[in-house]
C-alpha cells in the first residue's frame, strides 16, 4: 500500500530464491570484494600497481570502458524494432534491454573512475568543464544523459506496472525518440574521443566511429541473447524465440558491416604501407619481435569470422546450439577487437617510437573482474525485482487486487 | 603484499587515500576544496601558497618557496636545439630532474634523448630511435641524437582535450598544469604527439638534500600522486625579471640549447630561426611548437 | 659585489659597442682597419689555465725568444692538433709578450678576449657566437649574460670535443617499480641520486 511496504516487498523479493541464486550472488560478491581490496590498494599506492606507464597510459580499464559503451548503446537494437516497428516479441523484452543499458553505463562509469589518478577530485569536471572543446567532457555528458534516459524509461515502465497500469506512450515516446539518437551518440562520442587525436595515427581514422557502432550492434545483442536465455531458464520471464532470432538476424547484418569496415581499414594500412602501418603490424604480426597481442588479434579475427558465418545462415542461427556458440564467439571477438585490440595499438609504438608490451596487472584484472561482477550482480537484482513487477505480482496495490491482476496479466505476457 | 600490509591497507580504506593522516583536518579540508588556480584571486593564491609551503615544510623539513609570478608582458618563450651539436650525454635530463624536483622513484624525466643511427630513417619515423643507449662514451660512432621534451605548442592538443581545464597555455606561451586541479584521466598524455607529459603513477619521492627550494606553483613545486606534469621551460627561473635561462640550457656542455623571447628580434632564438635551417617536430600535425630544432653546421 | 659591478660596466660597454661593431662588420671584411677600441668585449668566463702557468712572463721574461718552428722540449703536454701543418705556437702567442695573444694583423689581445683570435679564421662561428647561437651563454635570457669563451669548451690546441660518459639511461617501463637501491654519481661537481634497477 505504502511506499515503505513496497520497498519491503522488493527487499523480500531479492532475498528469496533458490540455492543457485544465492550461490551466484555469493560468487559475484566474492569477486566484488576482491576488487574492492584491489581498488583500495590502487588508491593507496597509485596507479603504479597497474602495468600502465607513460608509454601506454591507458590500458585494460579504458579498453573495458570502450567495449561497454558499445554494450550500452546496443539497447537501441531492441528499442527501434519495438517502438518504431512495433515488433511485439521484442517489445515484450525491450525493458530488459534498457536495463542492460543502465547496467552497462554504470559499469562504464566505474571503469572510468577506476582509471582516474585522483578520483576524489572528479567533481572538478563540473566546476570548470572544458566544454565543448574536450571530447571527454562530451562523453561525460552523453553517458550520464544516457544513464538518466534509460533509468527513466525503466523506472516509468516498472512504476506503471506496479500501479497495475499499462505505460502511456505519451510519456514513453519522447524518451524513446531521444534515446535512439542518444544511443548512437554515446558510441560516436566515445569513438571521437580517440578519433580526434592526431598524435595517434591508429585512432585518427575516420572509420573509427562507424566501426564502433557496427561492432557495438554485434557484441551487445550477442550478450543479450545469452542473458535472455539464461534468464528465462532461471526465472519465469517469458522471452519469445522470435525475438531472439530477430536479434540474431540483426547481428548478422551488423557483423557484416563491422567486418567490412575493419577490412577497409586493414586494406588501407597494409596496401599503402605508410609509417602509420606500425600499430596494425603490431596487432597482426608483431613489431620488432614484440608479438604480445598477435595471438589475441587472430583469435578475435577467427571468432568474428566464424560467428559471422553462423549468423549469416538462418539455418544455423535458428538452432540454439549454434546460435549460442556464435554469440559467445562474437562477444569475445568484439571484446578483444575493440577493447585491448583498439586501445593498446594506439600507444604501440608510442609517439617517440618506443614499444612497450602492455598486459594488465593482477590489480587491473581483479578490479575489472569486480566491475563485471558488479554488472552481473546489479542486473540479476534488477531482473529479480523487475520480472514480478512487470508481471503484476509485486505492486503498490493491495494483496487481493494483486492476485486478480496477476490473472489479468498472464495472457498478455505469454 | 603480505597479510599484515594487506590488512593495514584495507583498514586504512578510503580515509587513507585522502591525504596523509598526520595533517590537521582543516588543512585536509582546505586541500581537498582548493580552488582552480585561474579562478583564485591574489588573496586566495597567497593562502594556498602559505598552506602548501607549510605542508612542504612538514614533509621535507626545509622551507620551500612557492612563487606565483605572472607572465612577463610582451614575452613569448621559444627554444632552439642544435642537432649538429648534441652529443647525447643526458646532462640536460638530470639537470632538469634536479631543477624541477621530479620524482626519482618512480622515475620521471621530462627530457627524452633519442639516439638514431646515421643514415637511418628518423624525423618522421621515430620507431628507429633508441632512448636506452648506454655506450661508454658519447657520441657513439655513426650515431646522432635528438632530445625531445615539451614543445610548448601554440596549438597544444593536450590543452584542447583536458576535461577540467587543469592544463592551459599561459600568455607567455608556456603550457602549464594545476597539479591540484588535474583529476588524472591522462587524456592529455594520449593527445600529446611528443610524449612530453608524465604521470605520477606512484607517490613522488625527492631526496631532501637535492630538493630545489625555489619553486613556482605552476612549475617545480613538489607534486602529488595521480596528477600529470610536464616541462614548463623552468617557469620558476624564466619568469623572473631578469629571468634566468632554463636549467637544461645552462648545463648543456656543447651549448646546443638556446632560449629566448620570440617577440624580441635581437634574441638568439629569433636570430637562429632567421639565419639557420630549422624544423619543428611532427610539423604535419599542425601543433605549431615553439621548440625549434636547428642545424648550425 | 665588485665583480658584479665590473660585469655590469662591461655589459654597458658591450651594449654600446655592439651596434657600432656590427655596423663596422657590415662595411668591412677584415678587422685590419679597426683600432683596438672597436673590438667589442663580452662578459666571459675566465680562460682555464693549467695551475701556476699564468702569467707566462714569470718564466718567459728571462728567456730569449726562439722564433724557429720546432718541436718544443718544454710544454710537452700540449698536443697541437689544430691545423698543425699550417701553424705553430708563435702564430697565436706573441713572442715578445707571452701574456697576450697575437692577431694576424699584429694586434694584441688578452687571453680573456681570445675569441677575437679564434674569430679570425672561424668567422661564421664567431658571428654565431656573438649572437648566442654558437657556444654557451648562462645568466639571464633578458638580462646580463656570461659568454663561455671558445677555449672554455674547446681546447685551443686540440679543439675537437672529447667524448663524454653519458648519464644513466631512463628506466624501462617494465622496470620502473623494480628499484633495488639507490646510488649516487658525481657529475660536474654535483651529486646525483640514481635508482638502481633489478636487471
Amino acid at each position: 500500500m505504502t511506499l515503505l511496504q513496497f520497498i519491503r516487498d522488493l527487499f523480500k523479493e531479492i532475498t528469496k530464491g533458490n540455492k543457485a541464486y544465492f550461490v551466484w550472488l555469493g560468487l559475484l560478491s566474492i569477486v566484488m570484494l576482491n576488487a574492492l581490496v584491489s581498488y583500495i590498494m590502487q588508491l593507496n599506492n597509485g596507479l603504479i600497481v597497474t602495468h600502465m606507464r607513460d608509454q601506454v597510459s591507458w590500458g585494460f580499464y579504458i579498453s573495458n570502458f570502450t567495449f561497454l559503451v558499445g554494450v550500452a548503446a546496443a539497447a537501441v537494437i531492441l528499442v527501434i524494432p519495438s517502438y518504431i516497428y512495433h515488433f511485439k516479441p521484442i517489445k515484450e523484452i525491450v525493458l530488459f534491454g534498457e536495463m542492460m543499458a543502465v547496467t552497462a553505463v554504470l559499469m562504464c562509469l566505474m571503469f572510468i573512475t577506476a582509471d582516474l589518478g585522483k578520483p576524489l577530485v572528479a567533481w572538478h569536471l563540473f566546476i570548470t568543464p572544458n566544454f565543448p572543446r574536450s571530447i571527454l567532457m562530451w562523453d561525460v555528458i552523453v553517458l550520464n544523459g544516457y544513464l538518466i534516459l534509460n533509468t527513466l524509461a525503466v523506472f516509468y515502465v516498472l512504476f506503471s506496472a506496479a500501479h497495475g497500469r499499462e505505460y502511456k506512450m505519451v510519456i514513453m515516446w519522447p524518451l524513446v525518440l531521444i534515446s535512439i539518437p542518444w544511443a548512437f551518440s554515446i558510441h560516436t562520442v566515445t569513438a571521437f574521443l580517440y578519433n580526434g587525436l592526431s598524435s595517434r595515427p591508429f585512432w585518427n581514422a575516420s572509420i573509427t566511429a562507424p566501426r564502433f557502432i557496427a561492432s557495438a550492434m554485434c557484441s551487445g545483442p550477442a550478450l543479450m541473447i545469452l542473458v535472455f536465455q539464461i534468464a528465462r531458464k532461471v526465472s519465469d520471464i517469458v522471452v519469445n524465440d522470435k525475438a531472439i532470432f530477430k536479434i540474431a538476424e540483426l547481428i548478422a547484418y551488423a557483423m557484416g558491416i563491422n567486418l567490412f569496415l575493419y577490412a577497409s581499414e586493414i586494406f588501407k594500412e597494409f596496401y599503402s604501407q605508410s609509417i602509420h602501418l606500425a600499430p596494425m603490424e603490431y596487432l597482426f604480426f608483431g613489431l620488432k619481435g614484440h608479438t604480445l597481442l598477435v595471438p589475441f588479434t587472430w583469435v578475435a579475427m577467427v571468432f568474428n569470422l566464424t560467428g559471422f558465418v553462423i549468423f549469416m545462415s538462418p539455418k544455423l542461427r535458428n538452432r540454439f546450439l549454434f546460435l549460442n556458440i556464435a554469440c559467445v564467439l562474437v562477444f569475445i571477438g568484439v571484446y578483444i577487437e575493440k577493447g585491448m585490440g583498439f586501445v593498446i595499438p594506439g600507444f604501440v609504438p608510442d609517439t617517440l617510437g618506443e614499444i612497450y608490451d602492455y598486459l594488465p596487472s593482477y590489480i587491473e584484472l581483479s578490479l575489472s573482474a569486480g566491475i563485471w561482477a558488479f554488472g552481473a550482480f546489479f542486473y540479476t537484482l534488477l531482473l529479480k525485482i523487475a520480472i514480478p513487477i512487470y508481471k503484476g505480482e509485486l505492486s503498490f496495490l493491495s494483496h487481493n487486487m494483486r492476485h486478480s491482476l496477476r490473472d489479468l496479466h498472464k495472457p498478455a505476457v505469454h | 603484499m603480505n597479510r599484515r600490509n594487506f590488512l593495514k591497507t584495507a583498514a586504512l580504506g578510503v580515509g587513507g587515500i585522502l591525504l596523509p593522516a598526520k595533517d590537521s583536518p582543516a588543512s585536509v579540508w582546505d586541500a581537498f576544496f582548493q580552488k582552480y588556480y585561474r579562478e583564485m584571486n591574489d588573496k586566495e593564491k597567497k593562502d594556498v601558497v602559505a598552506r602548501l609551503e607549510k605542508e612542504y615544510e612538514e614533509k621535507y623539513k626545509k622551507h620551500i618557496k612557492v612563487k606565483t609570478n605572472a607572465p612577463l608582458p610582451k614575452v613569448l618563450y621559444g627554444y632552439g636545439l642544435d642537432l649538429s651539436r648534441c652529443v647525447g650525454c643526458r646532462r640536460c635530463v638530470y639537470a632538469c630532474v634536479t631543477e624541477n624536483n621530479q620524482s626519482r622513484n618512480p622515475q620521471i624525466q621530462y627530457i627524452t634523448v633519442l639516439q638514431f643511427e646515421q643514415g637511418e630513417k628518423w624525423v618522421s619515423d621515430l620507431e628507429e630511435s633508441n632512448k636506452y643507449y648506454n655506450p661508454e662514451t658519447v657520441p657513439a660512432p655513426e650515431h646522432f641524437y635528438m632530445p625531445v621534451q615539451c614543445q610548448q605548442c601554440e596549438k597544444p592538443p593536450c590543452v584542447k582535450v583536458c576535461p577540467t581545464q587543469a592544463t592551459w597555455k599561459e600568455p607567455d606561451g608556456i603550457v602549464v598544469v594545476d597539479y591540484n586541479w588535474c583529476i588524472g584521466c591522462r587524456y592529455c598524455m594520449a593527445a600529446c604527439p611528443y610524449n612530453a607529459r608524465k604521470f605520477n603513477w606512484g607517490e613522488p619521492t625527492i631526496p631532501v638534500d637535492e630538493i630545489n627550494t625555489e619553486t613556482h606553483y605552476l612549475g617545480n613545486r613538489p607534486r602529488i600522486k595521480g596528477s600529470v606534469e610536464k616541462c614548463t621551460f623552468c617557469i620558476q627561473r624564466v619568469r623572473e625579471n631578469p629571468g634566468r635561462y632554463p636549467a637544461c640550457v645552462e648545463v648543456c656542455p656543447v651549448g646546443a640549447r638556446k632560449f629566448g623571447n620570440l617577440l624580441d628580434p635581437e634574441s638568439e632564438i629569433r636570430v637562429l630561426i632567421e639565419t639557420k635551417r630549422v624544423f619543428r617536430l611532427k610539423e604535419e600535425l599542425n601543433t605549431q611548437p615553439k621548440f625549434y630544432y636547428f642545424f648550425s653546421l | 659585489m665588485a665583480g658584479k659591478l665590473v660585469y655590469f660596466l662591461l655589459l654597458v660597454v658591450v651594449m654600446v659597442a655592439m651596434p657600432v661593431y656590427s655596423e663596422a662588420q657590415d662595411n668591412t671584411t677584415t678587422m685590419d682597419n679597426l683600432t683596438e677600441n672597436d673590438i667589442p668585449k663580452f662578459v666571459t668566463t675566465k680562460p682555464q689555465f693549467t695551475e701556476g702557468i699564468f702569467p707566462c712572463s714569470n718564466c718567459h721574461a728571462s728567456m730569449t725568444p726562439n722564433r724557429q718552428r720546432r718541436e718544443l722540449s718544454f710544454h710537452t703536454e700540449i698536443q697541437l692538433n689544430h691545423a698543425k701543418r699550417q701553424r705553430w705556437c708563435l702564430d697565436c702567442h706573441d713572442a715578445d709578450n707571452r701574456n697576450v695573444l697575437k692577431l694576424a694583423n699584429g694586434d694584441h689581445v688578452t687571453f680573456e678576449e681570445s675569441y677575437n683570435l679564434c674569430g679570425q679564421c672561424h668567422g661564421n662561428i664567431f658571428r654565431d657566437w656573438k649572437t648566442g647561437i654558437h657556444g654557451k651563454r648562462i645568466g639571464y635570457w633578458n638580462g646580463d649574460k656570461t659568454y663561455y669563451l671558445c677555449v672554455n669548451c674547446h681546447n685551443p690546441h686540440s679543439p675537437h670535443f672529447k667524448p663524454l660518459k653519458p648519464l644513466p639511461m631512463p628506466a624501462h617501463p617494465q622496470d620502473v617499480t623494480k628499484v633495488k637501491s639507490t646510488t649516487s654519481i658525481e657529475v660536474d661537481g654535483r651529486k646525483l641520486y640514481i635508482p638502481v634497477y633489478e636487471k
